[in-house]
């Protein structure tokens, strides 16, 4: 008979296998699913993980890694940190929005003004948008004790509200033909997040997520506020006599997890998307909770993740384009990842035990 | 001797003119911002390409991606269609615009179609349809077939499209009833069910017996089924299965034709940068099979307006129309002009309540 045994630590072998485990599991039973749709898995998943990065036009998008992975990344790392102390926010979809509609709303007062502080000023206006919308549930939980996994979701839906509103009146492109969304910032230069170098896809906002992995990683392993959030994570009680105020904390995870996705949302805004419009969100905020989990709520770990995803998004209209696989099958492949990676999870706790049943 | 010099010289011929037939082989990329079994806009796009596959059969190879976000995704999948070989590429939504441009811009030997957009390039055109021809013929039914006068109309976004429609479902029902009332739910969503469904109810609630939508889930057909004695009408695609009531009739987006032509075009080498706004007669908007809920004089009546619309001998825009504050639009026989029409952006006399803007 199978048993399950509860480990008396984690394993930390199968921590960092699961993940690997879980891809590879996916790749199996997704090669199943899509020879079940008739095409030939083996092509299916090469044309999914091998061609964005080694095929014949790797060249082109290589740089999309970095576009696609960039606010995932910058998202999740912010995320993580909440996750880490058990403050879940649901709702980085909506910060998300907010740091694009904010900081796009500065860059446009400017217009048709050049000059060179106009993007610094949108970067930060973008994080405060973020930060300032994550901030009503932090607020509200400290101060009511609401549930900042309900109020930080249903924000995302009253963003999206505003994002509409933004595209249809108070952002909208005046020489647009009556048309929603914005001005187009690619051709206002200097509110164009531009690629620093021409045709690598890195932009600020991939420069950001990389500073943001850094920064979590120093925080979580040498500072004080990173030893509080794993502490309150792992044991509120210890937290508690060790002197973590929690208010402080949530008010701080929500705020960095806030900025953090408000400024993915600008450097969207500001480059490869280019104009506020009423389908401006694609999921990332979502996505995002996804590739922290992937990621092992670890900085690097997310990095990873976060290519990884990017990786299956883009892989995965390859396929469709090439291959004629629909979509809804690629989606079902990204689902069975986090599937398998939640399924794997129970071996990093329980140990696997085959045994005889004892006759009573 | 001459013989082998003459076989292989055949041979070659051959090889190369197989090898010509292969590269010959127009390629035509399709991009979706929907799933193709949407059963509304995505889906007749689909029925579109699936036409040009019928037409040209081994002439051509048509190659598609659905559910593609507006903005750098769409940019990426328009790359690598071109990337890969595609001669022509239709992407089929609003907000593909800017993207569209950017990838045409580095692939000058590709062509792009874009949907309902307004920027054009030497290798980009546009297209689009005057679907407001067949609200004029939707707005007869209605106004014909109401008992409450009042007629509900589901709108999407307050843009320019919408409000054309809204203003032509208007001035028809109003020209067979002078009592008719709008009332405008605004759902600020093209795809929705839920939204959509209570957009319908309020509607109904109010005392609308007719139904129009400009979104394109079949969730009003069925809360006005559910309402009972509520006439509907089909978006986009016809919604058939909701016949023969509520859906008594239907605007259906008919792609097919245009994209079987345009595909003709790169092929004899033809295509030209144009800006296409084809209505009824050009069978790019079609009038579903309007059913034996309407009485046989109401059909008739439709049907009149929809030839007369097909023929160009009526303009569904034909003054004296004044604006929502009064002042005055069109003259007595006057018909509006296309850059008025692009950017329609007021009501007509009549409509109450504000376009939110």
């Amino acid at each position: 008979m199978i048993r399950l045994e509860k480990r008396p630590q984690p394993s930390r072998a199968w921590s960092l296998a699961t993940p690997l485990v879980a891809v590879l599991a996916t790749m199996l039973f997704g090669g199943l699913l899509f020879a079940v749709l008739g095409k030939d898995p083996v092509e299916a998943i090469r044309t999914i993980f091998w061609d964005p990065l080694f095929g014949e036009y790797a060249f082109y998008f290589r740089p999309q890694l970095l576009v696609k992975g960039a606010p995932l990344v910058l998202i999740a790392i912010g995320l993580s940190l909440g996750f880490k102390a058990g403050i879940w926010n649901i709702g980085a979809e909506g910060q998300y929005i907010m740091g694009a509609i904010v900081g796009a709303a500065v860059g446009l007062a400017f217009y048709p003004y050049e000059a060179w502080y106009i993007f610094p000023l949108m970067v930060i206006a973008g994080a405060l948008g973020g930060w300032a919308w994550a901030m009503i549930p932090a607020f509200l939980k400290v101060r009511f004790g609401t549930n900042e996994i309900l109020v930080s979701l249903m924000l995302v839906y009253i963003a999206e509200q505003l994002l509409a509103s933004a595209s249809l009146r108070f952002l909208k492109n005046p020489e647009g033909m009556g048309f929603p969304g914005s001005r187009n910032l690619q051709s206002y230069e200097s509110a164009f997040n531009a690629d620093l170098i021409e045709g690598t896809g890195m932009h600020w906002g991939v420069v950001a997520a990389l500073i943001a992995v850094i920064f979590a990683y120093v925080l979580l392993t040498r500072h004080m506020i990173g030893f509080h959030i794993r502490l309150t994570g792992e044991a509120p009680r210890a937290a508690k006599f060790a002197g973590v105020k929690p208010a402080r904390l949530i008010l701080l995870c929500l705020g960095i997890s806030g900025a953090l996705a408000g400024l993915a949302g600008l450097f969207e805004v500001s480059g490869p998307a280019g104009q506020v419009s009423i389908d401006f969100n694609v999921g990332y905020g979502f996505t995002a909770i996804i590739v922290a989990f992937l990621g092992r709520l670890h900085p690097f770990g997310i990095l990873l993740a976060g290519g990884l995803m990017a990786l299956t998004y883009i892989g995965g209209d390859i396929a469709q384009s090439n291959l004629g696989l629909p979509a809804a099958a690629i989606q079902v492949f990204q689902g069975m990842l986090l599937f398998f990676l939640l399924a794997l999870d129970l071996l990093t706790n329980f140990r696997v035990t085959l045994r005889k049943v004892e006759v009573a | 001797m001459k013989l082998t010099t003459l076989l292989t010289s055949a041979a070659m011929a051959l090889g190369l003119a197989t090898g010509a037939v292969a590269a010959d082989k127009t390629k035509v990329g399709f991009v979706y911002v929907g799933p193709v079994g949407d059963g509304g806009w995505t889906y007749e796009h689909d029925q579109g390409r699936k036409a040009v596959v019928e037409a040209f059969g081994d002439k051509v190879e048509t190659v598609y991606v659905e559910n593609v976000a507006e903005g750098p995704d769409s940019e990426r999948v328009m790359t690598q269609m071109a990337l890969e070989g595609a001669d022509l590429i239709f992407t089929t939504s609003f907000g593909y615009m800017d993207p569209t441009i950017n990838v045409a811009k580095k692939f000058p030997n590709v062509r792009f179609e874009h949907a309902t957009g307004y920027k054009t390039a030497p290798n980009v055109s546009t297209y689009s349809a005057r679907f407001y021809e067949g609200r004029a013929v939707q707005g007869t039914i209605a106004g014909n077939m109401t008992e409450s006068n009042i007629i509900g109309y589901i709108g999407s976004y307050p843009i320019p499209e919408v409000i054309r429609g809204i203003n032509s479902a208007y001035i028809h029902a109003k020209k067979v009833n002078p009592d008719v009332q709008f009332k405008i739910v605004w759902a600020f969503t093209w795809f929705d069910p839920a939204k959509e469904a209570d957009a319908a109810k309020v509607l109904i609630e109010q005392g609308a017996d007719v139904i129009l939508q400009h979104t394109d889930s079949t969730a009003p057909q069925a809360a006005a089924q559910a309402a009972g004695n509520v006439i509907t009408f089909g978006q986009a695609s016809d919604m058939a299965e909701y016949g023969p009531k509520p859906r008594v009739s239907s605007i259906i987006d008919d792609w097919g034709p245009y994209y079987v032509a345009r595909t003709q075009a790169v092929m004899d080498g033809s295509w030209e940068s144009v800006m296409t706004w084809d209505g009824i007669g050009a069978g790019m908007v079609g009038i579903g099979e309007i059913s034996d809920a309407v009485p046989a004089d109401v059909k008739e009546a439709a049907l009149t307006m929809k030839a007369a619309l097909a023929d160009g001998s009526y303009h569904a825009f034909t003054g004296p129309i004044n604006k929502q504050d009064g002042s005055a639009w069109l003259a007595d026989g006057e018909t509006a002009d296309d850059g008025t029409l692009a950017g329609m952006n007021f009501f007509v006399e009549g409509i109450e309540g504000d376009i939110p803007q």
